[in-house]
């Protein structure tokens, strides 16, 4: 018998929470160290030209001014590599840390100056002169190549999957349905920008990066290798992190070039990003064009799917290399039986800010096209838009499902789901029926009410391995010591509430190490909703394993069987009631440095969540304006460790969506300037544009692949967000397909309804 | 985002600050006032002025009063100071109303409605509202005093008839009748975001028939101004949707549109004609 359960599945509050709340965070720019250099770097104000030259010499003359670096001092440092999808013919398109022959986008970095404080750094960066030919920038992904440099055009890889005989499948269909779609330029612009402290501690030979997030050990082996150290004389550490989003923790050129420094010069450097920079250097996202056909039977079945889409990377490929479009071609199925599929995504390259993995990365993208594609069907068969998923939502007795198809180095298996059960669960908490007539009534009026369904299958628990170690403190505190990273999502408070349950203690008693890599030798970081899976299981298998210790251990000095003993609120007790007990911290201290157990959780394949996002809007004809009048999201993840947690994720997630659907996108001019570079000009929901939600968590489908059955929480809330905005509008506009671009600005609704002769 | 040296100067007179400027205008001194707009364009190194004379310390530039024809507001009077009312007179609810729409709470709690003038940007409520209700600004510097109209008063986008040694020093909007009726109406992507156009209306009831109406629009043209052309078409009809449509539609065609890449001047038009009858049906309520 082990404990009963009396923390997973509740919605404890955070543990991470009261630092936060009394101001103490410490965020990057909290930071310093005596004698800090501070770091500015110089940008290109040009979108594509040939470097000629670079001259500091005014720069240098400043008071207080200590270097400026340019291509020169850091040529013996490569581009910065690939983390993930990392295909071989993609890299001669990385980045340099700093500009080499070529600018590609503006808000490249070509110098970086180093001074006393950061208002003379950034005195002294204007005063550094680029002497930069301009050459003709590529400002869009479809159409003609241009050149990258003198042998290779900016096409640099084309992602093709496929399964089953499209072909065959398009000749013999009853209908096809052909669509042109594309989703605009977004990104994460987390609350707190970037951050980076670089410390060299000669006499212990250990160089130091403060600032890191999200992924600090692989970012420390290959920091560590571009600049010709040992991953073992470097370290990562993470302090509080003001949001993540896939965006923020990647290595950056900023990341690279404090450490340079710090080591260089043997001073602390200190670079933290404005949010200018931040809006033109940080990772932008989800821009993709797509020609998709669909092959479809006289009821409206899927027979096939074919798609070809142009992703637009900007100037370089990053960190993330194909994933983003990668995961968009294999995710874009989703929850219903497509026989046949093919995909071709070309990677294109322009002269824009380079990309990344953002938040339900290629799935935003993807799931708007397939549900674009689903409500065409929809129409093209003449029933409802629930009723056309309904007759192709996968079946519950299909799985585990094979999809044919891999993604992240895996193949994917849908491990559980029943997808027409939380359809059915959603609408019920959409009010649906109700909803409808009354959508319609209003219609009747003259109002333009509309609303629309959308659904999709995300993917979580990204592996291969998690390792977690717990230790039993003298204090009788205890410690889990991970390696994943804290964005904010309350990955203390979960792997606390995992421990608790498995130790018998309090959650509140335990602390949660993450985001250190002189803690622990190897993690994986926190991205693809993976570490509640990976890392929560990794802690509750070192849990159980140190309670056994800890039973053990207790039995010998307490003269009896384990089996017997139990814990309870940190008090080893005997299970029959009868006498003495001791507390942990009484073995702890009886037994100093025994109590402690390491345990790993292996996966080789991802876990499925999936849901359903039901969206009810009001289109203001005089302007174009669309204001969301009911928002209902319904969401199997399994099990929710911290319901309220899992809640918070998918709100967020939500806002994010809502940006992108509606709100952000980072528009450049024709010569490549951007024009999207203040919060005034990018513009970011607030809680006035955020609708009351309902969210509706479901545990109807337990991953069989860990024994929680746990799946991430983390991008459900933002995956089809464009999409069923998008189908509530056609609803409410009564012309199906007519949203088959994102985001829907004022100015281009308002251009639809007067094209259309609505208004 | 750390604006370029410059140096603050913290006069205690106004006859201190006036001196100042005279003495710096020329070396690209400028007045601080709230600091919400100068200071962001700092940030951006926008504007580089060498010389922050900072008005913030003066004693009598918070005055705020009416002598029964106009209400006087001195320039440190904040936004938030209209947030309840500020005379006894139905202005009163008009500058409430308006004011609610700038920005946001801490940007009102600093950012002043003379420094909101001074900076002229084509979208500021309070710019619409003085060019609406035909404002007189105090013009003040060591050379004297001069009053300029509000029809006078705003050049551009962002440029206004003061010259570089001249202090915003107060600006009198004229109360309204005490049966005026006024609304006010304005369109942007996101609530506190600069309006994409946005209009002010005023006007009386005599015999069911509208008299005297202003109808000013913003956000629209280079700088907030009257439209005589909606006005002529309110005027003498009574108050209502066939007489507020054709006064949107006659704003609408009247404006000289500015563009952006989220506004062309087809959209900009449509917007002008949606916040003119907005701001009218407003009124009724």
């Amino acid at each position: 018998m082990t404990a009963p359960a009396k923390f997973v599945g509740r919605s404890v509050p955070r543990l991470e929470d009261r630092p936060l709340l009394l101001g103490q965070g410490r965020f990057a720019a909290d930071i310093s160290f005596p004698g800090q250099w501070h770091m500015r770097v110089v940008r290109s104000p040009v979108a594509h030209g040939k470097l000629q030259g670079i001259n500091a010499a005014a720069a240098l003359t400043l008071p207080g001014v200590h270097a400026v670096w340019t291509r020169d001092n850091v040529a013996h440092i490569p581009p910065i590599p690939f983390r993930l999808t990392g295909l071989v013919e993609l890299e001669p398109y990385r980045q340099p840390i700093l500009a080499n022959d070529y600018v590609r986008y503006v808000g490249e970095p070509v110098a970086v100056v180093f001074a006393a404080d950061p208002y003379i750094a950034e005195d002294a960066a204007e005063l550094v002169e680029l002497n930069i030919e301009t050459l003709a920038p590529v400002m869009h992904a479809s159409g003609d190549t241009g050149p990258f440099d003198a042998e290779r055009a900016t096409e640099p890889s084309i992602i093709r999957k496929s399964y089953g005989d499209v072909d065959a499948a398009f000749n013999a269909a009853h209908a096809i349905v052909t669509l042109e779609l594309s989703i605009g330029r977004h990104s994460g612009v987390p609350l707190e920008t970037r951050g980076a402290i670089a410390r060299y501690d000669e006499a212990r030979d250990i160089l130091e990066m403060h600032g890191a997030a999200k992924v600090p050990w692989w970012n420390r082996d290959h920091i560590a290798k571009m600049i010709g150290r040992s991953r073992t004389n470097m370290h990562l550490l993470e302090g509080h992190v003001g949001g993540g989003f896939g965006i923020r923790g990647e290595i950056y050129p900023e990341d690279v070039l404090v450490c340079a420094a710090a080591l260089h010069f043997k001073k602390p450097v200190k670079w933290i990003e404005d949010r200018r920079e931040h809006l033109i250097a940080a990772n932008h996202s989800r821009q993709q064009q797509h020609n998709i056909r669909a092959a479809i039977d006289a009821a409206g079945h899927i027979l096939a799917i074919d798609d070809k889409f142009y992703h637009d990377n900007g100037a370089y490929m990053r960190t993330h290399a194909a994933t983003v479009p990668d995961l968009a071609a294999a995710m874009l199925p989703g929850p219903y039986r497509v026989p046949a599929y093919r995909v071709a995504g070309h990677i294109r390259l322009t002269n824009k800010t380079p990309c990344g993995t953002y938040r339900a990365p290629g799935r935003y993208e993807s799931s708007f096209v397939r549900e674009r594609v689903l409500d065409a069907i929809a129409a093209k068969v003449g029933i409802d838009g629930v009723e056309i998923r309904r007759r192709n939502l996968i079946a519950k007795s299909a799985m585990p499902y094979d999809l044919h198809l891999e993604t992240l180095g895996t193949h994917i298996v849908y491990d559980s789901g029943d997808y027409a059960l939380l359809l059915d669960k959603t609408l019920e908490r959409a009010g649906w029926p109700a909803l409808q007539a009354s959508l319609k009534k209003r219609r009747a009026a003259g109002e333009m009410v509309g609303a629309g369904v959308a659904m999709f299958v995300e993917k979580s628990g990204l592996g291969p391995s998690d390792t977690v170690r717990v230790e039993i403190k003298n204090d009788g505190k205890v410690e889990v010591v991970t390696g994943v990273a804290s964005i904010g999502q309350g990955v203390e408070t979960a792997m606390a509430q995992i421990a608790a349950d498995a130790l018998g203690v309090d959650y509140a008693t335990i602390n949660v190490v993450h985001g250190q890599t002189d803690r622990i030798d190897q993690g994986a970081g926190a991205f693809a909703s993976r570490v509640t899976v990976m890392c929560g299981e990794a802690t509750r298998l070192a849990s159980v394993k140190l309670r056994g210790k800890v039973l053990r251990l207790a039995a010998e000095l307490m003269q009896t069987d384990a089996a017997a003993l139990d814990i309870i609120n940190g008090e080893i007790v005997r299970r029959d009631n009868t006498g003495p007990s001791m507390t942990l911290t009484e073995l702890a201290q009886a037994r100093p440095g025994d109590l402690s157990a390491e345990d790993t959780f292996l996966s080789s394949h991802m876990v499925y969540p999936y849901g359903v996002h039901v969206a009810a809007v009001k289109i203001d004809s005089d302007t174009g304006g669309v204001a969301i009048e009911r928002y209902v999201i319904g969401y199997d993840i399994g099990k929710a460790v911290n319901p309220r947690l899992v809640e918070s994720q998918i709100a967020g997630g939500l806002a994010q969506g809502l940006g992108g659907a509606l709100l952000e996108e980072f528009v450049y001019d024709d010569n490549g300037e951007p024009l999207s570079v203040t919060f005034a000009d990018y513009l970011m929901p607030t809680s006035r544009e955020v609708p009351q939600m309902s969210i509706l968590i479901t545990e109807d489908a337990p991953s069989p692949l860990n024994p929680m059955g746990l799946k991430g929480a983390g991008e459900g809330g933002a995956n089809p967000v464009g999409a069923v905005i998008a189908a509530a509008i056609d609803d409410a506009l009564q012309r199906p397909g007519t949203i088959a671009e994102l985001p829907v600005t004022p100015q281009r609704l308002k251009s639809i309804l007067k094209k259309t002769g609505l208004r | 985002m750390k604006p370029a040296p410059f140096v603050r100067h913290v006069p205690r007179t106004l006859q201190q600050a006036l001196a100042m400027l005279s003495q710096l205008a020329g070396q690209d001194g400028r007045i601080l006032a709230g600091g919400q707009s100068l200071v962001p364009i700092m940030a951006f190194r926008l504007a580089k002025p060498a010389h922050l004379i900072d008005i913030n310390e003066i004693a009598g530039l918070d005055r705020l009063d009416s002598d029964g024809t106009a209400l006087t507001i001195g320039a440190r009077v904040r936004h938030a100071a209209f947030h309840g009312p500020a005379v006894d007179n139905p202005l009163a609810a008009l500058l409430s109303y308006v004011a609610r729409h700038i920005a946001h709470y801490p940007i009102r709690m600093r950012g002043t409605f003379c420094g909101s003038l001074a900076h002229a940007d084509p979208a500021s409520e309070w710019c619409l509202t003085a060019a609406t209700l035909g404002a007189t600004m105090i013009a003040k510097s060591q050379r004297g005093e001069r009053e300029i109209a509000a029809a006078d008063f705003f050049e551009g986008i962002m440029s206004t008839a003061l010259a570089e040694d001249e202090l915003l020093a107060e600006v009198r909007l004229p109360l309204l009748a005490a049966d005026a009726k006024f609304g006010f109406n304005e369109f942007s992507r996101r609530a506190g975001d600069f309006a994409m156009a946005s209009s002010l209306v005023t006007y009386r009831v005599a015999d069911g028939k509208i008299s005297e109406a202003r109808i000013g629009v913003g956000g629209a043209e280079s700088s907030p101004r009257r439209i005589e052309e909606a006005e002529s078409a309110l005027n003498g009809q009574p108050p209502g949707d066939p007489a507020f449509r054709a006064a949107a539609l006659a704003a609408s065609d009247a404006v000289d549109p500015l563009e952006d890449h989220q506004t062309n001047a087809e959209y900009r038009r449509d917007l002008v004609r949606a916040v003119v009858r907005r701001a009218l049906e407003h009124s009724l309520t």
